[in-house]
């Protein structure tokens, strides 16, 4: 393989592979004829990202003529070799990528300004295609934005938050960040952003639904979109299904598909939570000024209680919580009686241990003397436990 | 109990959140006292807190273009809540260019302080985001750990010089030492020293000047007024209390200044037109 990258791409190459070195730690290189495919895959495989660049990116674009070649290798030293994006912009006029069959070294050669030339040799393993199976035409709902959008939502998030859930409705979106844990609820900061439909280019929606991603990922795909302003899309239907993001352009081709939450009791517990705001509220809520959010009946005498070293929260308010949850729940009960098809699937699902769907159980491999001779396809298996699930 | 403030103004809104994030680095947790006029942020010094106490007071006319409470009963028309500032600071950060924001008291799946704001978007419809930080309503019955502290009988009251040389001078210290010496006398001269096995620094400052304090703040001082100008009067502080506070600060005081009760106790003042920010180190021996 025998590629060149010039201008204003080599920034774009470099930015891919810092974003694809937040899913992964080791970066899966594929040339193939419809372009160079550059993909990574994190260690529980609940998050996988792929870019592909059209022979049209590249001035020059050459492959193999023999049997595929693929190769892995550690995505820190590829990262290494377009370390600064800063002077990278200014200095790098060219960057030529070259396979060295004989010394088994993938060279990547920096061509700077004032005839400077760096030149990385990296060391590679072979490695098995990795391929996610996904069908971004089979989702029920798709939105699309410019990454502005979505780089303004997440900044509301804590840097140290991993999971979001994103609810739609039909001309709204809430984006949300996910508390695991019960206990944790009552400390932890809850952020709630309300997206109108029309702040999005293309915002379809099917069906009415929730799905938990991480974050993480998310925003290694912004670092990408943002800085070549293209568009995102955003593909996802039900919880447990994966959600795609991508980003598309006439030379690349960007995809990242993370796992959603499917346990059925963080579900239930979503739902239960989301009781409170899956009816969507009034579109003036915040200018809607009533006072009554808050009422407690404060017991103003002096109660008998522990010591005054920490402030207990008085009796009362636990008792006027649990109402508050008990009529949460009622109203679960009734928002899911309308929807009684999800319902079913949370009844009849198996175990609720597991937190992420694995996307992809495509590392089982023949021994690479099959792999030329296998089909691809027969390699590439991709399924989601709880699509096993509802099905 | 019922409360619902709104800030509108964009100067008044970053100047709030200043407040909130110097607050945010002096304490992981502290109480938030809301009344008719005022909002208190109170530290009391508990052996958990390093023996620290903070008062901070912002009058709400200041900040908020509209403010409504109501406190637990009309006798006492306050309310009293833990709060983390940290999570309050960074959904306040995040909301800078927001064309309103709003503060509640909520009732979600607990007591929370929602501040929800609107910003601006090229659409028609305004994004709303909410933050709902948890919240512990406490107890009337708590209610009196969380008064005002009254001013100790000061030796000497002093101003300070920049917090930004103080600044650097204690970071400096603070790698040669676990504690330093504060000291000042009524000539305007102030000490910082740190004093170990290998080596002893002093940093000198003068012409400070002393507050003039009226003659409420003088009548208990008997002593004091007779003291000779020269004399210092000493307290021996955690360093890290120090810094912490010095470190913080975002709130560019018009005044600073540090009272110093020998050997007991360091009570720093900040004061800016609509904020007072009081902080008690106490000392070490």
């Amino acid at each position: 393989m025998d590629c060149v990258v010039t201008g204003g791409n080599v920034k774009v190459l470099a930015k891919a592979i810092h974003s694809l070195s937040r899913i992964g730690d080791e970066l899966y290189v594929e040339p193939q004829e419809d372009g160079l495919a550059l993909r990574s895959v994190n260690s529980s495989r609940s998050a996988y990202a792929c870019f592909l660049f059209a022979p049209l990116f590249f001035s020059r674009y050459t492959i193999p003529s023999g049997p595929a070649f693929r190769c892995k290798m550690a995505i820190k030293s590829v990262q290494a070799v377009f370390r600064s994006l800063a002077t990278l912009e200014k200095t790098v006029e060219k960057c030529h990528i070259e396979l060295d069959e004989q010394k088994n070294r993938l060279t990547f050669t920096l061509h700077c300004k004032h005839g400077l030339m760096k030149t990385h040799n990296l060391s590679f393993q072979d490695s098995e295609s990795l391929q996610a199976v996904f069908d971004k035409d089979s989702y029920a709902n798709v939105f699309r934005s410019h990454p502005r959008l979505l780089v303004d939502t997440v900044v509301h998030f804590s840097p140290s938050l991993e999971e979001v859930t994103v609810s739609v409705s039909d001309d709204q979106m809430w984006v949300k960040n996910h508390v695991e844990d019960e206990a944790d609820r009552s400390k932890a900061m809850l952020t709630e952003l309300c997206l109108a439909s029309d702040e999005f280019d293309n915002f379809s929606v099917q069906v009415h639904n929730s799905v938990t991603f991480c974050l993480k990922e998310l925003r290694g795909l912004l670092v990408f979109a943002e800085s070549t302003g293209l568009p995102i899309s955003m593909y996802f239907d039900e919880p447990g299904r994966p959600v795609v993001l991508s980003v598309t352009d006439s030379v690349l081709e960007g995809n990242f598909v993370l796992a959603t939450l499917s346990d059925d009791t963080d579900q239930r517990k979503n739902n239960t939570k989301r009781a409170r705001t899956t009816p969507p509220p009034a579109p003036d809520d915040f200018m809607n000024d009533d006072m009554d959010s808050y009422l407690i009946a404060m017991d103003t005498s002096i109660m008998p209680g522990p010591s005054a070293s920490r402030p207990p929260s008085p009796p009362l308010v636990n008792s006027t919580c649990l109402n508050h949850t008990a009529a949460a729940n009622h109203r679960t009960r009734l928002h899911s009686e309308e929807e009684d098809e999800e319902e079913e699937t949370v009844d009849s699902c198996g175990p609720p241990n597991k937190k992420f769907c694995s996307l992809f159980f495509g590392s089982v491999l023949p021994p690479s003397s099959q792999m030329t001779t296998q089909p691809l396809t027969g390699q590439e298996v991709l399924a989601s436990d709880s699509e096993d699930d509802v099905q | 109990m019922k409360f619902r403030g709104k800030i509108m103004d964009v100067a008044c809104l970053n100047h709030f959140t200043r407040v909130i994030t110097t607050i945010s680095k002096l304490t992981k947790m502290c109480v938030l006292r809301l009344t008719p006029d005022n909002l208190f942020f109170v530290l009391s010094g508990k052996v958990a807190n390093g023996g620290v106490s903070m008062w901070c007071e912002l009058s709400q006319e200041n900040f908020f273009d509209e403010f409504q409470m109501e406190g637990v009963s009309p006798e006492d028309n306050e309310i009293c809540l833990e709060v983390t500032p940290e999570n309050l600071s960074r959904a306040l950060k995040t909301v800078q260019n927001a064309k309103a924001v709003k503060l509640k008291l909520t009732k979600k799946h607990c007591p929370c302080l929602t501040i929800a704001a609107e910003l601006p978007t090229l659409s028609s419809v305004s994004r709303i985001v909410t933050h709902d930080v948890p919240v512990d309503v406490i107890p009337r019955r708590l209610w009196h750990e969380f008064k005002e502290p009254s001013m100790p009988d000061f030796d000497v009251s002093i101003y300070l010089p920049p917090l930004k040389t103080m600044k650097n001078v204690v970071d400096r210290m603070k790698n040669l030492s676990n504690f330093l010496v504060m000291e000042a006398n009524l000539n305007g001269e102030m000490n910082l020293k740190i004093d170990t096995d290998l080596v002893s620094v002093t940093t000198h400052f003068k012409d400070l000047g002393n507050p003039p304090w009226g003659d409420e703040a003088s009548q208990d001082r008997g002593p004091s007024q007779i003291r000779d100008p020269d004399a210092m009067a000493q307290t021996r502080v955690d360093i890290r209390k120090l810094q912490q506070f010095l470190m913080g600060q975002q709130v560019n005081p018009s005044k600073a200044m540090c009272n110093i009760v020998h050997e007991r106790v360091v009570h720093l003042i900040l004061l800016h037109e609509d904020v007072s920010l009081q902080y008690f180190i106490p000392a070490v021996a």
